[in-house]
């Protein structure tokens, strides 16, 4: 099989110039799918029987948590694939990822405890959900932590790709412990809204929200990645004739 | 027959004896574990009803930091001197002796923990139908957790102040083991049977044995030296 | 049967962090052979022996060990080589004698490493804890191992680093009879060797330019 595919996509100028082509249309994608959902659940969504407006936060807490989990083993696939075939975009998608999905992460704990305050009473509750989003933002910080911790860039990248294929297989035996770690304990104040039994209504706006998010995560990520790629390669022909170009469009604007 | 230098008891013994002749620094962990223990009561409540509900967290949360304590210099010294370099380039392989130094760790650190917590037990008003419980479930919990803990030495072997990094990096993965491992003590509080959890502690240590060092021997080949 | 040397290096190549630091190396060591590895600081001398013992992966290029591919016979290669590098590794904690007789994969006699450090002028010094000696005497441990090995190819960084007229003198003695034995010696240093037929290669970092001239 003929995989030059897979190992031209590992160049950095492929990747700037291709996703170059794209990033108008996908930023417009984006864009609609979120203001879209956003109107739609925050807006035109019926009302909760019991929580009344205050539900709409899941239209963010929810696809918050998903991108934040698939955005965990996006990274670390990334960096199997950067030790593997040890390509150097693959470690700089890593290095992105983490960021974007520590932030995703935070967004779903921050919207959880908005949603926590009017539903029960208070803004952190230990229910599993949120547990186990926490544990993920302390794997996401380790992953940062060790990237940066090195001098040798190499070095990181290898630390950090290694610790996230590690965090990659806890994650199940993690999610599944605080599950039942929860159900152990469960208190009786705490009732969950649980998402299958929805009504078709408040559901369309949520798969919306969702697939806004994933288009979201991969522009964030897109952007990201671009960002670097010019900072690494910045000693290249093709990123000093960009930044040329660049500045001579500025001049003419000015003029 | 020559005994053999690089089977897993020779290194379990080596490192043994390394451990042996820094014992003064090797002990601190152990009595990091009592001191601290006994500093819950004062810090609140010496009543033994609210102690005996706290004593199966706190007894694991004690043992979890005396094992991340003692695990950041695991491979630092074989790293300074060079003969972590030998061990890289030996033609046999890398998992046998990370198998025999992490085994040699536990025997330190978690095998004491076990053996010294039916004292903590008994300042913290644990009830004595727990003592069995919780020597089991650390017995095996500890072991997990000196294999974790030893992923995390492996990778923060280089840096300068790797400490503190260790611990945010291995702390997640501690979660489900401190679950567990108070579940077993909790279980035979409220009398129902404890060798379930128990059994999943087993069934995590026996992950950790297979998986842990085939990690650490990756991490040291390609990070440590550079 | 086509001469196969020892050891082949072709087009070796390595990069620390996108920085070349040996570019398209090719050397080859024969039996009975001392090859000396020359170079200016940080040309990359330590770094071109670790990549052969395998602590390092190179970034390109192959190693061949009797004309097969290293991936293929690692065990025997690595059973047959020996480093000794700026670091002792010796355990401090540990007697001379406790560290000598970890050096190889089976248990020594008492009486190889007691002759073994008699031979390096320490007599009487195996019981004693190596962080009781002094640097000098901690580096002829070390070098006791070159009379305790019998691994075929040794490669040494530095081994006369810090070393009086004597220690040379024991090192240098050490490899010629090692050689004659037929085996190979590869070694990094600074000083010009006092011995003769010792073939030399040059190790000039084309990204640091060309070597000092003074």
């Amino acid at each position: 099989m003929n995989w030059t595919w897979f190992y031209r996509m590992g160049s950095p100028l492929w990747f700037y110039q291709s996703t170059s082509r794209w990033l108008p249309l996908l930023s417009l994608v984006t864009l609609a799918l979120l203001v879209a959902g956003l109107a739609w659940g925050l807006g035109f969504a019926p009302e909760d029987a019991k929580q009344g407006n205050s539900f709409r936060i899941i239209y963010l807490h929810v696809p918050a948590s998903f991108l934040a989990l698939a955005g965990y083993f996006l990274m670390a696939t990334a960096g199997a694939i950067g030790l593997i075939w040890k390509m150097k975009l693959s470690y700089i998608v890593m290095k992105c990822a983490a960021p974007i999905g520590a932030a995703l992460t935070f967004l779903a704990l921050f919207t959880g405890a908005v949603w926590g305050k009017p539903t029960w009473g208070s803004y952190w509750v230990w229910d599993a959900r949120i547990t186990s989003m926490l544990i993920l933002l302390f794997l996401y910080f380790g992953v940062l932590a060790l990237q940066y911790a090195f001098h040798s860039k190499e070095a990181g990248n290898k630390a950090s790709a290694v610790l996230a294929l590690v965090g990659t297989v806890n994650i199940p035996i993690i999610y599944k412990s605080v599950d039942w770690w929860f159900t152990l304990h469960q208190p009786s104040t705490i009732k969950l809204t649980s998402a299958p039994s929805m009504h078709s209504d408040m559901f369309q706006p949520l798969l919306v929200m969702i697939l806004a998010f994933y288009f979201f995560y991969a522009l964030a990520l897109i952007l990201a990645v671009r960002v670097e790629i010019l900072k690494r390669e910045s000693k290249t022909t093709w990123v000093r004739e960009l930044v040329e170009q660049a500045g001579r469009q500025k001049m003419g604007a000015k003029r | 027959m020559p005994e053999s230098n690089r089977g897993f008891s020779a290194y379990v013994k080596r490192d043994l004896l390394l451990a042996y002749r820094r014992r003064g620094e090797v002990a601190s962990p152990i009595i990091f574990f009592v001191m601290v223990a006994t500093l819950i009561p004062l810090g609140i409540t010496p009543e033994a009803d609210s102690l005996k509900e706290l004593a199966p967290g706190i007894i694991w949360v004690m043992a979890l930091l005396a094992t991340l304590l003692s695990a950041e210099g695991l491979f630092v010294s074989d790293y300074k001197d060079g003969s972590l370099e030998q061990l890289l380039i030996s033609p046999n392989l890398l998992v046998m002796p990370i198998f025999g130094k992490v085994t040699a760790h536990w025997i330190t650190t978690g095998l004491p923990l076990t053996l010294a917590s039916p004292l903590i037990g008994l300042m913290l008003s644990l009830p004595s139908v727990a003592y069995l419980p919780m020597m089991a479930g650390l017995a095996l919990g500890t072991g997990c957790l000196s294999f974790l803990a030893a992923i995390g030495a492996a990778l923060t072997v280089s840096l300068q102040k790797g400490s503190l990094l260790l611990t945010l990096i291995v702390m997640p993965l501690y979660m489900p083991i401190i679950i567990f491992g108070s579940a077993v003590m909790q279980y035979s509080i409220d009398g129902m049977a404890w060798s379930g959890p128990l059994a999943i502690l087993g069934a995590m240590l026996t992950a950790a044995i297979a998986l842990c060092p085939l990690a650490i021997a990756a991490v040291l080949r390609l990070i440590t030296i550079n | 049967m086509v001469n196969s040397s020892l050891l082949t290096v072709n087009d070796l190549r390595f990069e620390r962090d996108d920085i070349p630091v040996i570019n398209d190396a090719c050397l080859t060591l024969n039996d009975g052979e001392i090859l000396q590895i020359e170079g200016p600081n940080g040309s990359g001398k330590t770094t071109l022996l670790r990549i052969l013992t395998t602590a390092l992966q190179p970034s390109g290029g192959e190693i061949l060990y009797q004309g097969q591919i290293l991936s293929e016979c690692r065990f025997d290669y690595l059973s047959n080589i020996l480093f000794l590098g700026h670091q002792s590794a010796l355990k401090l904690t540990l007697t001379a004698e406790e560290n000598l007789s970890w050096t190889t994969s089976v248990l020594l006699g008492s009486v190889s490493v007691v002759n073994a450090l008699e031979r390096v002028g320490l007599r009487g010094y195996s019981d004693i804890p190596c962080h009781s000696l002094s640097a000098g005497q901690q580096r002829r441990v070390a070098l006791a191992r070159l009379l305790l090995s019998n691994a075929k190819i040794w490669f040494l960084d530095e081994p006369f680093a810090a070393l009086d007229g004597q220690g040379v003198q024991f090192v240098e003695q050490c490899m010629v009879r090692h050689v004659t034995g037929g085996g190979a010696v590869m070694l990094t240093t600074h000083q010009p060797i006092g011995m003769e037929s010792v073939r030399r290669y040059s190790l000039i970092n084309s990204s640091v330019g060309e070597a000092l001239d003074a």
